[in-house]
């Protein structure tokens, strides 16, 4: 037996000792799950330096469904894509593991809040080491069950099960896409299983299938790019894309570590994840890999501008990963899936640390998230400044950060992807200045400045908060964290990340000198418009400025589209919400009230009135009955002389 | 020689007569006894058809016919009885038991 | 017309005596009616060549029904209050003479066998119309003539039940 298996085994043990024994560790609960994380964390560690030198293996666990020719097993198929995807799961997983013991210190679901990102860690584990679309399908459900599990943590607030809500049934969008394209997988290629479908992909690159069919018509498309869009859509759902994006930004209702875990580093991932593991078929399906392109792109710019202007600090990281996640995409589209997976590695080492930076922040203002209302803070908390001053920068792609790297590789990748590649790089560059601009302005409005908090708080009773810096359990996570977002893609670099999962992923075709610009002048000019935002940045918010207020009137409609996050949320309110309760409310007054019930009601009130109407026949006299019962027999005799002699 | 047919009259006028009775009588007494002319006109045509087709079956059913009538009658008085204690009357009226 | 005239007799007397056990005002009369009406039904039996059950009849019928009837009508107070007759007596009536008229109708039109010559029975070939039975009965229906003595019985014990009344049943 492989000891990868432990590595998904052991937070599921945490998960179900914590989960099935909750009642008795009052607290606790962190004694078993934490351990149990930190091995897994190991094992998986090791595995991966092994990974190196040792070749790909899939550990067969058991038999699933086993029909006719359907055969789904669960399997852990370990080759280098999920060996450095293990690798950055299970550190991120075991250090808010480790964060949560200090943030969510004395909270009522402390032990269930372990149970389930123990069980979040296992699912996500297990996505990542499936080696067939179905067990992928289904911890990429189970990985959203925990998602709406978390963000519902504290279920009494409203915002919170509005979220969750709006979280499961976004992404239900999603996975019934995914789920139509296991189906028309299995039916094109007879399997679900990865080594079975990608040999088979040539063999049907000219295939087409009549999505129309059901309604007489004809409309054939290539089957392999329809089965990729089908797919993607799943993507969409869980990596919050445009369209089915707003349950990202909503889900931050949740605590701060699982926005760390879950809505920044790992689950949302999960969607460039299944994308690079179908590379094959989105390399053999050219319009839908352009589909997935532009998708990214377009959330990468749209993201960022909604970034700039929300008072939310949990929510500004939030859309800064919606709008990186859109970069991987969009990289992904292009072909250069080992680029979208570096960004995915750095990006989740970097906004990790950004959430639970944001997490020590508003823990130590008891519960604030306005940036407005903050301030001045580099003071009080200096350990959380710098170490967000690092992911910020990181994020800005300032080198020697790993953002650097990451997001670099990936616009010299799309830049040497011919004229499509030469767009979507120029909004790449210009999500990167967005970028830059609006980490700055939190980390001004933040750290820098006068102190916002104060005042404000004066009016209730004169007792102003007083910031503190946090516990060593959520320190320690945060300095880890930032020394990997120094070194990862310094790393990543040097030991050749590309070259390593080019196994599974293998490198587009480049053209060095395309379009004219060299790779280092490329890089220059990256770095120059990180340099660019960050000083806007610092023009509008580090000092006493009026350029904002004054942008904001001027350019009000511009201001007010990414205030209101381009209206999105009006749009499907609109479009869906309002519509469905217009049908429901037709159905509910119209048809259920007006036929439904009338039907029912008028059988009640039939049989009731003739009830009361035959009352009066039941006298009680026996010789009554006798009468009826002659008139009976004579009538059948009457009947039958009528009928049958005459 | 008689026609079966007269017979068969017979015995419906007979049946019609008893029935006529059960229904109009008030005197429950008199209702059982109605019933018994009813079994009677039966049983006579029983006894015509055994007679005419040479099967002596007719007659066993008569036989049969004759001793439920008598369990009939011994229920049927005991109940009058055991009603009559109830509400000393014996009019078919004041009984509508059947009645919730 | 010789040969008809005993049934014109006990028939018509037969008929006579039923309407006058419906009509009659008085409980003890109907049964004296009722009691001509088994006396002229036992001269019909014996017309039909059933001896065995016009003795029967005179016996069970006339002799202990009859009797207790007679019993029951003397024990309690059976004078009814009021009418004599039920309201639905004109629909009774109505009904009756529609009664009347279909079934005349069918014996008019039915066509009945005619008397078919005597052939013996087929079991018991020479005996007589009490040894018949007798033969019959303890053979070929020997199951209902059983059955039927389970019914005399549980007649019996209801009877007896019933009458005794509730305070019979306490003492008890």
């Amino acid at each position: 037996m492989t000891p990868i298996i432990f590595i998904p085994l052991l937070p599921l043990i945490g998960f179900l000792v914590v989960g099935i024994f909750w009642p008795f560790f009052k607290g606790k609960g962190h004694f078993i799950a934490v351990p149990l994380m930190i091995g897994s964390w190991v094992i998986a560690t090791s595995e991966f330096f092994k990974s190196f030198t040792n070749p790909p293996n899939v550990t067969f666990v058991y038999d699933w469904i086993r029909s006719g020719h359907l055969d789904i097993g669960i399997s852990l198929q370990y080759d280098h894509l999920a060996a450095i995807m293990l690798f950055m799961v299970t550190t991120v997983a075991m250090l808010v593991h480790l964060y949560t013991i200090g943030y969510m210190h004395g909270d009522s679901g402390y032990d269930r809040f372990f149970s389930y990102i123990s069980l979040f860690s296992f699912s996500m584990i297990m996505l990542v080491l499936s080696n067939n679309l179905v067990e992928m399908f289904i911890f990429w459900e189970a990985v959203g069950l925990c998602s709406y599990l978390l963000i519902v943590h504290w279920y009494e607030r409203r915002p919170s099960w509005l979220a969750a809500n709006k979280a499961f049934i976004m992404n239900r969008v999603g996975d019934f896409g995914f789920l139509l394209g296991i189906f028309l997988t299995y039916s094109t290629f007879g399997s679900v299983s990865f080594a079975e479908i990608f040999p088979a992909i040539s063999s049907h690159l000219h295939q087409t299938v009549n999505i129309a069919s059901a309604f007489h018509g004809s409309m054939n498309i290539p089957v392999l790019d329809l089965i990729a869009l089908l797919l993607f859509l799943g993507a969409v759902g869980k990596s919050a894309q445009i369209p089915l994006h707003p349950w990202l930004p909503d889900a931050m209702e949740g605590p701060t570590p699982i926005s760390a875990l879950i809505h920044a580093a790992t689950m949302v991932t999960a969607g460039i994840f299944m994308i690079a593991r179908m590379n094959p078929l989105y390399n053999a399906a050219p319009f839908a890999a352009h589909v997935v392109a532009w998708t990214g792109g377009i959330t990468a710019i749209v993201a960022a501008t909604i970034a700039l202007t929300q008072p939310d600090i949990k929510k500004i990281i939030a859309y800064s990963t919606m709008s990186q996640l859109g970069y991987m995409v969009m990289v992904c589209g292009l072909g250069g899936y080992g680029a979208g997976i570096f960004h995915l590695l750095t990006h989740g080492a970097f906004k990790a640390l950004l959430f639970l930076g944001a997490g020590s922040v508003i823990h130590s203002l008891s519960g604030e998230q306005d940036v407005f209302r903050m301030g001045g803070l580099r003071k009080y908390i200096g350990l959380t400044f710098v170490t967000m001053l690092i992911g910020s920068l990181a994020l800005s792609g300032i080198p020697p950060f790993a953002g650097y790297y990451s997001k670099d590789l990936i616009l010299v990748t799309a830049y040497q992807q011919g004229p499509l590649g030469q767009i979507l790089w120029m909004i790449g560059v210009l999500t990167a200045v967005l970028t830059a601009f609006y980490s700055f302005r939190l980390m001004f409005l933040v750290f820098g400045g006068k102190e916002r908090f104060h005042s404000d708080q004066a009016g209730h009773g004169g007792h102003g908060i007083h910031p503190h810096e946090s516990p060593w359990t959520m320190t320690v996570p945060l300095v880890l964290l930032s020394i990997a977002a120094v070194v990862a893609g310094w790393a990543g670099e040097h030991y050749g990340v590309l070259e390593y999962l080019a196994q599974e992923l293998p490198i587009p075709h480049q053209d060095p000198v395309a379009g004219g610009m060299s790779d280092s002048a490329l890089k220059g000019l990256s770095v120059g418009v990180g340099v660019l935002g960050i000083f806007v940045a610092w023009a509008f918010y580090g000092r006493e400025s009026s350029i904002p207020g004054s942008l904001a009137k001027g350019l009000s409609f511009f201001y007010k589209l990414s205030l209101y996050k381009w209206y999105f949320d009006e749009l499907y309110d609109l479009v869906f919400v309002r519509s469905s309760f217009l049908i429901g409310r037709l159905f509910w007054q119209e048809l259920d009230k007006g036929v439904i019930d009338e039907t029912v009601n008028g059988v009640a009130a039939f049989f009731r009135n003739s009830g009361l109407g035959l009352r009066r026949y039941q006298t009680g006299q026996l010789q009554n009955y006798a009468m009826v019962m002659a008139i009976g027999v004579f009538g059948l005799v009457a009947f039958y002389l009528v009928f049958n002699r005459m | 020689m008689v026609p079966l047919s007269w017979y068969v009259a017979l015995s419906a006028f007979l049946f019609i007569t008893g029935l006529v009775g059960v229904l109009i009588r008030r005197n429950i007494v008199v209702v059982l006894l109605c019933i018994e002319i009813m079994l009677n006109a039966v049983n006579v045509n029983f006894v015509a058809f055994s007679d005419y087709l040479h099967l002596i079956d007719g007659q066993i059913f008569v036989f049969f016919v004759i001793t439920v009538a008598a369990a009939e009658v011994a229920i049927g008085l005991g109940i009058i009885i055991s009603l009559f204690r109830l509400k000393e009357s014996v009019n078919m009226d004041d009984y509508n038991l059947l009645k919730l | 017309m010789m040969q008809q005239l005993p049934f014109i007799y006990f028939g018509g007397m037969a008929l006579v005596c039923a309407l006058l056990v419906v009509i009659s005002r008085v409980a003890i009369y109907s049964a004296m009616a009722l009691l001509g009406m088994f006396v002229h039904v036992a001269g019909l039996f014996i017309i039909l060549d059933a001896p065995f059950l016009a003795g029967v009849q005179l016996l069970v019928y006339a002799g202990a029904i009859l009797v207790l009837y007679l019993f029951v009508v003397m024990l309690l107070n059976v004078h009814s209050r009021g009418t004599m007759l039920q309201r639905q007596t004109p629909w009774a009536i109505i009904l009756s003479l529609l009664a009347v008229g279909e079934l005349g109708y069918l014996v008019l039109t039915s066509h009945f066998y005619p008397k078919l010559p005597a052939i013996p029975h087929p079991t018991v070939p020479t005996l007589g119309n009490t040894e018949t039975i007798g033969m019959v009965l303890y053979t070929q229906y020997l199951f209902p003539f059983e059955v039927a003595s389970v019914v005399l019985l549980i007649a019996l014990v209801g009877a007896i039940v019933m009458a005794r009344g509730r305070s019979g049943v306490r003492q008890g």
